[in-house]
């Protein structure tokens, strides 16, 4: 499939291998929120004429579209936010901080991104509770074995990336839930970069929270989803209070809440983005995620093929079954390599991605980046490893 | 400096730069300076001595601009008074972010005359010279 046609950033002079940041939006997303702006531009829940009513059935089809695409049980279970981030954060203080007790672990990886760790120090810090680690094996990837290593009975919560930003390991989300639901211990699942390229199914999966974002589905900035089973996200209070989420309120300070998933969600929405999600999730529908699944893997086996060829780059993680590539130039600090090559307009990542404590695993600090999307192709990778083939050049090119 | 020496200083001072190294000794002022796309991240000593820099090690990971700065900024600022010290830095961010500067002073800094052309690298450029000011306030709040 070509996919030049449907995304206005494909039509540049640019190559593109920074999707696991945020990825392109196509013209269907775009004009579906412009069209939102232009033609029915009203609040939401307020629908006292035409085109309010409009709002709402189009804000509250995405949440079914939502509910599909994941396939949860019910649509109160999708909540709207601003993204992963916003998103982890309710489940870590909206449910978690009334629940967690001091002795109470959390147990995480070193290869998380920021937004799954630093809502668990806060909660150290409030609850008194304790991060755990699970070991990572040499390939850097999470095993059923080390978690079981790393449950003990204080043990309360998982909270893993289905895939890591990283170094793109996946992990077997199914059996940790498995294993922990036996031990009565809660699953939050960090979707930021599983839901954008494989068929997500939280039923199957039996996860307790997860949360993703829209941009890296080819959806718009600012909004993102928080899934949580429905008896679990009834018991997760709200962290904004106001407009949209109460019932009715007195002037003793008693506020009477609305029922999932308005309680959640105070405030107006953010409208346009939520239509513009909607419209990204029947974009990837119509690719079929199964697609999007199978390129991105043929495309990461490619890349691998054609890089470890050259001897001066070090893949750090060529077992990795996602579209996530991190490596190095041997002898070339990892942003001068991203300097080089945005010099021809490839636009890679280098840095620690966020994951400022995988250090002490990987024994190098900083990586240069590739991540994947199903529009990329085999002749973008061609030139990027043509590019990377030649060391002195990129010597003479980087500053 | 026309462009191929530039080059060629900052590779050179890239690929064997001076005063790398860490120091244990107490007598040496400590910093880290990182910038906030959180790569280059370098650690400072500094020793001073009568008002006289006597000595300046670095270690961390940064990339070429960053080190090749730190490694020119070392040589030259060893031997200087404070105030010597802190005109050259001066006069170095005057170079960068584009006001009048003297060329006679900067030597062999004068190889990141052009950087600012390229927006994003200032801030490697800079980021020693940011580090070894925090330093030196250290070293005269202590003394
Ligand atoms: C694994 C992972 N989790 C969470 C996030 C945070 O997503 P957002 O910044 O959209 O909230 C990211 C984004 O890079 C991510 O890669």
């Amino acid at each position: 499939m070509d996919f030049k046609q449907d995304f206005p950033m494909l039509k540049k002079d640019l190559i593109y291998f920074d999707n696991g940041a945020t990825t392109f939006k196509p013209y269907s997303v775009i004009k579906a929120m412009d069209d939102y702006y232009e033609n029915y531009s009203a609040n939401a829940h307020r629908g006292d004429y035409n085109i309010s009513l409009k709002v709402d059935m189009a804000y509250e089809g995405v949440r079914d579209k939502v509910k599909d695409f994941i396939n949860a049980k019910k649509r109160e279970e999708i909540i709207f936010t601003s993204g992963a981030t916003e998103s982890l954060n309710m489940i870590a203080r909206g449910f978690f901080e009334k629940y967690l007790e001091a002795g109470d672990e959390v147990l995480i990886t070193n290869s998380e991104h920021a937004s799954n760790i630093l809502p668990w120090f806060r909660l150290a810090d409030t609850n008194k509770i304790k991060i755990n680690y699970i070991n990572l094996d040499d390939s850097l990837h999470v095993t059923v074995k080390n978690v079981l290593n790393s449950i003990t009975p204080n043990t309360k919560v998982i909270a893993l990336a289905g895939i890591t930003n990283v170094v793109g390991d996946v992990r077997p989300i199914k059996e940790i839930t498995k294993l922990a639901h036996e031990r009565n211990i809660f699953v939050v699942l960090d979707g930021a970069q599983t839901v954008p390229h494989s068929k997500t199914d939280v039923q199957d999966l039996d996860i307790d929270f997860m949360a993703f974002s829209g941009h890296k589905m080819c959806g718009p900035t600012g909004v993102g989803v928080l899934y949580g089973k429905e008896e679990l996200l009834e018991k997760l209070d709200p962290i904004n209070y106001g407009g949209g989420m109460n019932e009715s309120f007195d002037d003793e300070t008693k506020v009477y809440l609305k029922e999932l998933p308005q309680r959640l969600e105070a405030g107006t929405p953010n409208i346009a983005g939520v239509i513009g999600l909607g419209a990204a999730i029947d974009y990837l529908n119509k690719v079929g995620m199964d697609n999007i699944y199978l390129k991105e893997i043929e495309l990461k086996r490619y890349l691998i093929e054609k890089l470890s060829k050259i001897k001066h780059i070090d893949i750090i993680n060529p077992e990795a079954e996602s579209g996530v590539l991190a490596f190095n130039v041997d002898g070339i600090f990892s942003q001068d390599v991203a300097v080089f090559l945005d010099k021809y307009n490839i636009c890679v990542r280098a840095g620690n991605h966020c994951a400022k404590i995988l250090k002490k695993d990987i024994g190098v600090k900083n990586t240069v980046r590739v991540s994947l999307y199903f529009y990329n192709t085999k002749e973008e990778i061609d030139s990027l490893v043509e590019l990377l083939s030649d060391k002195d050049k990129i010597l003479k090119e980087m500053i | 400096m026309d462009d191929n020496l530039r080059r060629e200083v900052i590779l050179d001072n890239y690929s064997n730069p001076e005063n790398k190294g860490r120091v244990e000794d107490k007598d040496y002022i400590y910093v880290n300076t990182n910038n906030s796309s959180c790569i280059d991240n370098i650690d400072l000593f500094l020793d001073v001595k009568d008002n006289i820099i006597k000595d300046i090690k670095f270690d961390g990971e940064a990339c070429a601009i960053s080190t090749a700065s730190t490694s020119i900024m070392t040589k030259e600022l060893i031997g200087k008074t404070l105030e010597e010290a802190k005109k050259f830095i001066e006069n170095f961010y005057n170079m960068i972010e584009e006001r009048p500067y003297d060329e006679d002073l900067l030597n062999e800094a004068l190889a990141f005359s052009e950087i600012y052309k390229q927006a994003n690298r200032t801030t490697c450029a800079t980021l020693p010279y940011k580090g070894i000011l925090n330093a030196i306030k250290k070293y005269e709040e202590e003394h």
